[in-house]
């Protein structure tokens, strides 16, 4: 093969709300102070990661009409910890993901090209759905948004913010105290958009941005999800895959569908979230990932991990004795609330852990462990430096998004022990060499369109 | 006599539209990160309690009702809120208030975003509640029919009565800020690993928020703000918004032109404040544009000129004030003995006037007495003399145990 080694890119995913999150660690920090985010970011860009990357939820986790109580709850606002992290990194791109169902576009875009124009260029913007009506408690419109319509008011959403994100040319400040013209034009900023789910007008606020417009990022499997991220969508789609077999079908799919839509080989990047477990011996790090995932899955949590499928009470099930031996119920009222149920299938899902269970001979919190304690890289420094290069090598995704069980001092020993080996590969830079999230990525610059103004 | 306090207003290149064409001003750096980190370290080393950061969902125009296609005056500007995040943790004492409209904006976001503030500035966050204009302002959502206005309009009952609905819904939208701040007790996150909970659910609240404009469930995602409750200020030129800064307001910024006025607008203030059947404890706050120079010929001269400039004089709903520190320390003391908790002072130019404020009016107080020369404590609420508040919540629960 004569192509040159491709750059892993690597984002770094401060843990969250969710089972993985170890909060009973002697080390484990707050999961809101801005020292947290802080010494996360720093470390991940004393690693010379791409960005820095903030996950999403708009209501605490519900289970049976209770607040969730054995995982890490609550989280600080995305912009705001982004903006503050803009003071203390330098290059770290700062990707947030926020929803498009309980935003409205001119707001998102105004807070988006702000961040922009105040982190010199390093936005990045993980556009998410949402129809859930549980969530839709705490918002205006409530639950409005039909499941079927997800995807067009994630296409509208996106191609109305990109609209106002061009509705001012870069040259249109000129500022000049001298002949006291300050606008080239009139009506910089105007715009005029009418679509199924919005019907807006008016002049945008924020002059163009250091980036034109923030790097789009998207989640999406379905055939929908991806004609949108090859299309007029993302510059990055995240990838459920973590095996090659699994995971350069994917790849190439979404290469042969961006060529159909005219763009270059790899201008949408395909990044999975990966986790990883260091030990000195591979033994070791086998023993470590062990011990991390009985402490993630505790038997109670075991238990509402599983009744996520189910969509029933599991309390009465011993998690150290068998799988629940009914048949979930997904018409039932929801027993989990504010949580995106990943399972379409939930009868199949329930056949194949059964059998995983039967063949293992797993207790149901053992098989929680096996399937929601699951870690894609676990082994020596050189073992994982090896298998994250060769993954990106074999065109199974472009990077990772990384994140660790321990917030905020789980990435420092990546950095520390992986990093500088995926540098001596040279599957990694040694210096930052440009300035925004778009260099550090090399996703060329949008093409600046000048909305047509009505 | 209570201790003074003194914010400044920052908006653009300065209060007035030609400002950004004086000799200091940087234009070209109204957008940029350093340009807001300089302000806001300026103020700082002049001691004062806070800076406000003004902000619109519309652009800036020079007509109260409509866009302009003026291209003589600064237009385009950032988000407040993202702005103040991204100064706060470049400065360590001075407390950070950007605007937020609560007109078209989800409560629930702005709560969480302003006690994000408060994490971030470690305790020296607040808020100022600005009510939407209507008209343009809502075609840019999208969400509502609200009528086109002009000064007819204004006058026009159904007009005025909208208006009033307005600013009850902000009443109503400060409200669940207010919850949701509270909608976590302080000591809710326990990590208790003998029972496995990383909450104590009981301490932890649905708002139940029920209004007329909007419903909010709760509780926040975001725990209790390091300050419990953040600093609610609003600007406020007539009855109908006193009575929203009575209602729900620790800091009220008002508009007098003279004594007169100045004592009219605290004896109303009062009356809506006993009305609302509130504690006489509202801090007001006046607010006052000012050039400031070595000398009174010059400081008008300067605006003389921004005024020529510009092709008119300037027009503000506050007083401007062009004169010597002395002068502008003795209108402060004036209101001071009125019953004024201190002025907000909007710089005509920035940093030009900023940079005089600190330099020049800071020092004058100083040696009057008036003012502090050091910071105490770290904490916004602090240094306007609130206390922490526990949770709401807290003490309802409190009563039924």
């Amino acid at each position: 093969m004569t192509r040159p080694r491709k750059q892993i890119i690597l984002g770094a995913y401060l843990g969250g709300v969710n089972h993985q999150t170890v909060w009973s660690d002697p080390a484990a920090g707050s999961q809101i102070d801005f020292a947290s985010f802080r010494h996360a970011a720093q470390t991940a860009e004393r690693g010379k990661f791409d960005f820095f990357f903030l996950a999403e939820g708009l209501a605490l986790r519900e289970r049976q009409g209770q607040i969730f109580d054995q995982d890490v709850l609550g989280r600080p606002d995305t912009l705001t910890v982004l903006a503050g992290l803009a003071e203390v990194t330098e290059h770290l791109g700062l990707v947030g993901t926020l929803n498009a169902t309980f935003n409205e576009p001119y707001e998102l875009a105004r807070q988006l090209a702000t961040l922009d124009h105040l982190s010199g260029g390093r936005t990045g913007w993980n556009i998410v759905t949402s129809s859930d009506a549980f969530t839709g408690q705490n918002f205006r419109r409530g639950g409005f948004l039909a499941r079927e319509e997800r995807y067009t008011r994630a296409e509208e959403f996106l191609s109305l913010a990109r609209q106002l994100w061009d509705s001012w040319a870069e040259d249109d400040i000129v500022a000049d105290k001298e002949s006291g013209r300050f606008l080239r034009r009139g009506d910089a900023g105007a715009f005029a958009f009418q679509g199924r789910q919005f019907d807006v007008s008016g002049r945008f606020t924020v002059p163009r941005s250091p980036q034109g417009q923030p790097v789009i990022l998207q989640a999406g499997v379905s055939a929908e999800g991806r004609e949108f991220a090859a299309g007029g969508g993302p510059d990055a789609i995240f990838s459920p895959y973590h095996t090659l077999a699994e995971a350069q079908p994917f790849y190439r799919d979404i290469q042969e569908r961006s060529a159909r839509h005219g763009k270059p080989d790899g201008s949408v990047k395909v990044l999975p979230g990966a986790a990883f477990v260091l030990g000195d011996t591979e033994a070791e790090a086998v023993e470590r990932h062990r011990e991390i995932a009985r402490t993630q899955i505790s038997g109670r949590g075991a238990q509402i991990l599983l009744e996520t499928v189910w969509n029933r009470d599991l309390s009465g099930y011993d998690p150290d004795g068998p799988l629940p031996d009914v048949d979930p119920d997904p018409e039932g009222a929801p027993v989990i609330q504010g949580r995106a149920r990943i399972h379409q299938n939930p009868f199949d899902t329930v056949a194949r852990w059964r059998a995983v269970a039967a063949d293992n001979k797993y207790s149901l919190r053992q098989l929680a462990i096996h399937v929601f304690g699951h870690v894609e890289f676990v082994g020596t420094p050189a073992q994982v430096a090896e298998r994250l290069d060769s993954f990106v090598q074999n065109d199974g995704s472009d990077g990772f998004i990384l994140g660790s069980h321990l917030t905020p001092t789980g990435l420092d020993e990546f950095v520390d022990k992986v990093v500088p080996l995926l540098q001596e590969r040279g599957a990694l830079r040694t210096e930052y060499d440009g300035s925004t999230l778009r260099d550090n990525l090399r996703i060329p610059a949008p093409v600046e369109r000048q909305a047509a103004v009505v | 006599m209570t201790e003074l306090h003194l914010a400044v207003a920052l908006d653009g290149a300065g209060w007035h539209p030609a400002a950004w064409r004086s000799p200091a001003a940087r234009p070209r750096e109204l957008l940029t990160a350093a340009y807001w980190k300089d302000l806001v370290a300026q103020a700082q080393r002049g001691l004062l309690d806070f800076v406000t950061i003004d902000d619109s969902l519309t652009l800036q125009s020079g007509d109260h009702f409509a866009a302009d296609d003026r291209t003589d005056q600064v237009r385009g500007r950032l988000d407040a809120a993202l702005v103040a995040a991204r100064v706060a943790p470049a400065s360590e004492y001075i407390g950070i208030v950007p605007t937020v409209t609560a007109t078209h904006t989800e409560p629930f976001h702005v709560s969480k975003a302003i006690a994000t503030l408060d994490y971030v500035s470690t305790g020296r966050a607040g808020v100022q509640i600005r009510v939407g204009g209507l008209g343009g302002e809502a075609a840019l959502f999208g969400r509502r029919q609200l009528p086109t206005l002009d000064l007819e309009a204004l006058q026009r009952p159904e007009i005025q009565q909208l208006i009033a609905e307005r600013f009850d819904e902000a009443a109503d939208f400060i409200e669940v800020l207010r919850r949701l701040w509270d909608s976590w007790e302080d000591d809710a996150e326990i990590r208790d690993a003998a029972t496995d909970r990383f909450v104590d659910r009981d301490k932890l609240h649905h708002i139940d928020f029920e209004g007329q404009w909007f419903s909010v469930r709760g509780p926040s995602i975001t725990p209790r703000p390091p300050q419990g409750q953040l600093l609610v200020s609003v600007l406020a030129h007539a009855t109908v918004p006193y009575r929203l800064a009575a209602r729900q307001a620790d800091v009220v910024f008002v508009t007098p032109h003279d004594t007169a006025s100045a004592q009219e607008i605290l004896a109303e203030l009062r009356h809506e404040t006993a009305a609302a059947g509130r504690a006489d404890d509202l801090r007001v706050f006046a607010d006052l544009v000012v050039f400031l120079d070595t000398d009174a010929a010059t400081a008008a001269g300067r605006k003389d000129e921004l005024d020529d400039l510009a092709g008119a004089a300037l027009f503000s709903d506050a007083r401007i004030l062009a004169g010597t520190a002395e002068s502008l320390a003795d209108h402060i003391e004036e209101l001071h003995h009125l019953g004024y908790a201190g002025v907000r002072l909007r710089p005509g130019v920035l940093p030009t006037d900023l940079t005089a404020i600190t330099e020049s009016l800071v020092p004058q107080l100083q040696r009057r007495g008036l003012f502090r020369t050091a910071y105490e404590g770290t904490t916004l609420r602090g240094r306007l003399g609130l206390t922490r508040p526990a949770s709401r919540y807290l003490l309802t629960n409190g009563a039924a145990r």
